[in-house]
């Protein structure tokens, strides 16, 4: 006997994806999800995040290692709330892993929380974990051919941040190249090229940023 | 490896809906899988293989229907495939193109007894 299922093997995630995203959009919170592979600078982002913005917005860190709270402990000396979820070997967080720290974060007093994924440019794009957005962050030491490799991770991505721009002296990273793929993938992404080293274009980040968390809070309100 | 929790994801749908239909043995379940996904089918059916065993879905065939990426203008109304990840219309070069398939993670029959 055949039985028609039709059904989306991803569904269960999705659903505790819409229940978290639905309580941190009922206390007005923007979260953002933040991908790229293991180097390519997601903690230093957020540290350079947290130094910019800290004194604007109250924000809170979720980081995903797999065994670790290296990452952790490094955004913790800037003083914001931080809570780490280990994956035990697991490439990628679900919304059941997301779902369970949040009543370790004081929800009534946040802006935005970023969740920073496991290093990994293939498994977390299929995850959705109750984000109002996914940022990628590609450094320019892994190669322009990445967004042609993993496409699925810079399509879903809101932001992608060309990340370590002042090394681009000492590489053959072809800017053009990687430009044109991402905006081909992805047309309505916003590109922002930056360093977190130099502090290049990280207003650009910090603009951005404050703007989606200010739409969010005015979408909350509605 | 995140294949192992796409193959859990379908074995909880394919034993809730062969319980649904008082079934006794799963022969047989067919995927459909987006062409834009990131899943590797022979490791999904080697970890579907691991899981099932034990259960009414242990030795079912997995087979897997490919879904070609599909793209439909929001500007002009025109359906084409995509190539090469271009989300560019080709008939009126609008950037405003919806996915129409291509996405799939689904579960779309199972052949029971």
């Amino acid at each position: 006997m055949q039985i028609k299922v039709m059904t989306n093997i991803l569904d269960g995630n999705d659903q505790i994806a819409a229940k978290v995203n639905e309580r941190l959009s009922a206390a007005g919170i923007f979260v953002v999800n933040l991908l790229g592979s293991p180097g390519c600078g997601k903690t230093s982002l957020l540290e350079r995040t947290i130094v910019g913005l800290k004194n604007v917005l109250s924000m809170a860190v979720i980081e995903g290692d797999l065994f670790t709270a290296k990452d952790a402990e490094r955004i913790e000396q800037h003083g914001v709330p931080v809570v780490q979820i280990n994956t035990s070997g697991g490439c990628h967080l679900d919304a059941h892993m997301v779902s369970s720290v949040l009543d370790g974060l004081d929800l009534e007093n946040l802006d935005l929380i970023v969740i920073e994924n496991v290093g990994n440019l293939v498994c977390p794009a299929e995850f959705n974990i109750g984000e109002d957005v996914k940022v990628t962050v590609l450094s320019i030491t892994e190669g322009e051919d990445k967004p042609l490799k993993y496409p699925l991770i810079f399509k879903q991505a809101s932001a992608v941040i060309l990340n370590k721009v002042d090394l681009l002296p000492y590489t053959n990273f072809d800017m053009d190249s990687a430009i044109r793929d991402i905006t081909s993938i992805n047309p309505c992404t916003v590109l922002i090229e930056a360093s977190t080293r130099t502090g290049e274009g990280l207003p650009q980040w910090h603009e951005w940023l404050k703007e989606q968390v200010r739409m969010k809070q005015v979408r909350s309100l509605l | 490896m995140h294949e192992m929790a796409i193959a859990q994801g379908i074995l909880d749908i394919v034993l809730k809906t062969a319980a649904e239909h008082n079934a006794t043995q799963v022969k047989g379940i067919r995927l459909l899988i987006g062409q834009m996904t990131q899943v590797e089918p022979e490791s999904l059916k080697f970890g579907f293989a691991a899981l099932a065993m034990g259960s009414i879905a242990e030795g079912a065939s997995v087979d897997i229907t490919s879904v070609p990426l599909v793209g439909q203008c929001n500007s002009c109304g025109q359906k084409s495939s995509i190539e090469k990840y271009c989300f560019l219309c080709s008939n009126c070069n609008s950037t405003n193109i919806a996915v129409i398939s291509g996405r799939e993670l689904a579960v779309d029959y199972l052949e029971v007894e």
